[in-house]
């Protein structure tokens, strides 16, 4: 078992915001976390990598790789962020400092964790720029973040997530702020990068048919807990909760206005 | 087009100061402690293009001289308020609550000294000189820096760019010099500007009440105080040391609100 998360529970002063949650990602298997916002799902990936704020309480037991990660101190968890586990953020803009080039970015955690020359780890982000698909590499890992569009950033994200080859990756509505052209781009680009490599997905969004299209699991949280686990094909042919029916609802709604559109035979 | 000139203005202001100081180490009009009593207190002249005080001493040269030890006061008080101000600054805002109230509360109990009372405090000790105004207005403004430091990295911990930092692995160092620093940066620069402009009008007031720079060494300050005594023979004397003083200060500010907007790559207008 790669990441075995028991009965974890954050809670902000007496506030609950996740609740009692539990799962099991194996290696190279890919769970999608739906839910709206304020529903804990980004706390809870949060919480898996350890970079939940001081003032959250949390109880329970997050393990990855049989290592107990709630009771690390910041340094020991350092040593794992970015190594072993990747972390793609929502808003690729927001999640890029403003004032160092991106190929520093992206070589961060290489140099983090090999040690690495910046010489070296110029090099090895122009390769990673390459394998996300950006054109003109050697220009890229010189501009700053505000010098390219939303999509060349958020493979930047990616790239930079995936650098040490992590045995797991979470990413956290990687496409929200994306449109919806680059956002099929880069989910294709996500899902064929996280095969290459064989990592485990943590795929957190409020978008089902997006969570459906990337992975294999589905965790449903509302009001902070799971309220229903099950593989894609199972929720949609019986699901059991009302909520996840109408995300299914909604889901298939969409897609039919979609396919609509797409024909052309709309009203 | 206005931050450019605001930036120009200060920054010439500020180079004229730091020539002028430049210029005393090798060439001054006149021996600026030479005395000639027959030369007393004379208006503007061409031999003496700003008049001579009360011995009969070149006003220029003194000014021109006077801008050495008013400069080093300055900037050696910025040096140290910066460096104990930034590193209290982001050392409390990274470090767990348990160190962070008490520090918070001793940055309270420095900010509420006030500077010029502190250093009489401190040249009534230890004797008034240069090094006694350097010390008590570099430890009054760091409060202050620490303080406005504070406050920028309080608001670049919670950005996004930290967490993605943090994600990669970065340890607390890394972040600090690597992501606190260089964001941070445009507030410190405008920060030492102000404090250099603050430091400077200190030792003027220091010196005007006998407590800074000690004679027979020329200080702006000191000149200020003896040449009102004779306002009433010829009211254009404390001009001059004040114009220098305004110039010095007005420049530093200057230069802080241009560098402010200057050094944040997104406004500017293009790069390659």
């Amino acid at each position: 078992m790669l990441l075995e998360v028991r009965n974890l529970t954050i809670r902000f002063g007496s506030t609950t915001v996740v609740d009692n949650v539990s799962f099991d990602v194996n290696a190279g298997e890919r769970l999608g976390i739906i839910g709206e916002s304020g529903s804990g799902k980004t706390l809870t990936s949060l919480a898996v990598i350890g970079l939940l704020p001081e003032t959250a309480d949390v109880s329970g037991s997050v393990k990855f790789n049989g290592k107990e990660l709630t009771n690390l101190s910041d340094r020991e968890l350092s040593s794992i962020r970015g190594k072993h586990i990747g972390m793609v953020f929502q808003e690729p803009l927001t999640a890029l400092n403003p004032l160092m080039r991106v190929g520093k970015q992206i070589a961060q955690p290489l140099r983090n964790h090999q040690g690495i020359s910046l010489k070296e780890g110029m090099k090895r982000a122009i390769a990673l720029c390459e394998r996300v698909g950006l054109p003109d590499p050697d220009r890229i890992v010189r501009s700053y973040p505000h010098q390219l569009s939303g999509g060349q950033r958020q493979r930047i994200g990616l790239a930079t997530a995936l650098a040490c080859s992590p045995a797991l990756l979470i990413a956290d509505e990687p496409t929200t702020a994306l449109d919806v052209t680059v956002q099929k781009e880069v989910l294709k680009l996500m899902n064929d990068l996280v095969s290459q490599e064989g990592s485990a997905l943590i795929f957190v969004s409020h978008d089902l048919p997006v969570v459906s299209s990337m992975t294999e699991r589905v965790a449903v949280m509302q009001h902070g807990k799971i309220i229903e686990l099950a593989s894609v094909g199972t929720l949609f042919a019986n699901a059991t909760d009302d909520y996840s029916k109408m995300l299914i609802r909604t889901a298939q709604l969409s897609d039919d206005s979609f396919t609509r559109l797409t024909t052309g035979s709309a009203q | 087009m206005t931050r450019n000139r605001t930036l120009t203005i200060g920054a010439s202001c500020v180079i004229f100061s730091i020539f002028l100081a430049l210029l005393s180490l090798i060439w001054t009009p006149y021996d600026p402690l030479e005395m000639n009593s027959e030369l007393s207190l004379t208006g503007p002249s061409t031999a003496h293009w700003l008049g001579t005080d009360e011995n009969g001493r070149d006003i220029l040269s003194s000014i021109i001289v006077g801008s050495r030890a008013t400069l080093m006061t300055g900037i050696l008080a910025v040096i140290i308020c910066m460096v104990i101000g930034t590193s209290v600054g982001i050392a409390t805002s990274v470090a767990p609550k348990w160190v962070e109230m008490p520090a918070i509360f001793g940055i309270d109990i420095v900010l509420a000294l006030p500077t010029v009372l502190f250093a009489i405090v401190l040249a009534a000790v230890y004797g008034p000189s240069t090094w006694t105004a350097v010390f008590a207005i570099g430890i009054a403004l760091s409060a202050s820096v620490a303080q406005v430091t504070r406050r920028e990295v309080v608001v670049v911990l919670m950005a996004d760019y930290v967490m993605a930092a943090r994600a990669s692995g970065c340890g607390t160092w890394r972040i600090v010099t690597k992501h606190i620093l260089p964001n941070i940066r445009a507030s410190l620069f405008v920060q030492a500007s102000g404090a250099c402009a603050i430091a400077i009008l200190a030792e003027s007031t220091l010196s005007y009440l006998g407590l800074g720079t000690t004679p027979p060494a020329p200080s702006w300050g000191r000149m200020m105080a003896s040449f009102q005594q004779y306002l009433l023979i010829n009211p254009i004397f404390p001009l001059w040391p004040g114009l220098a003083i305004v110039i010095t200060v007005l420049g530093f500010n200057l230069l802080g609100d241009g560098l402010r907007e200057s050094l944040d790559p997104t406004l500017r207008q293009s790069e390659k």
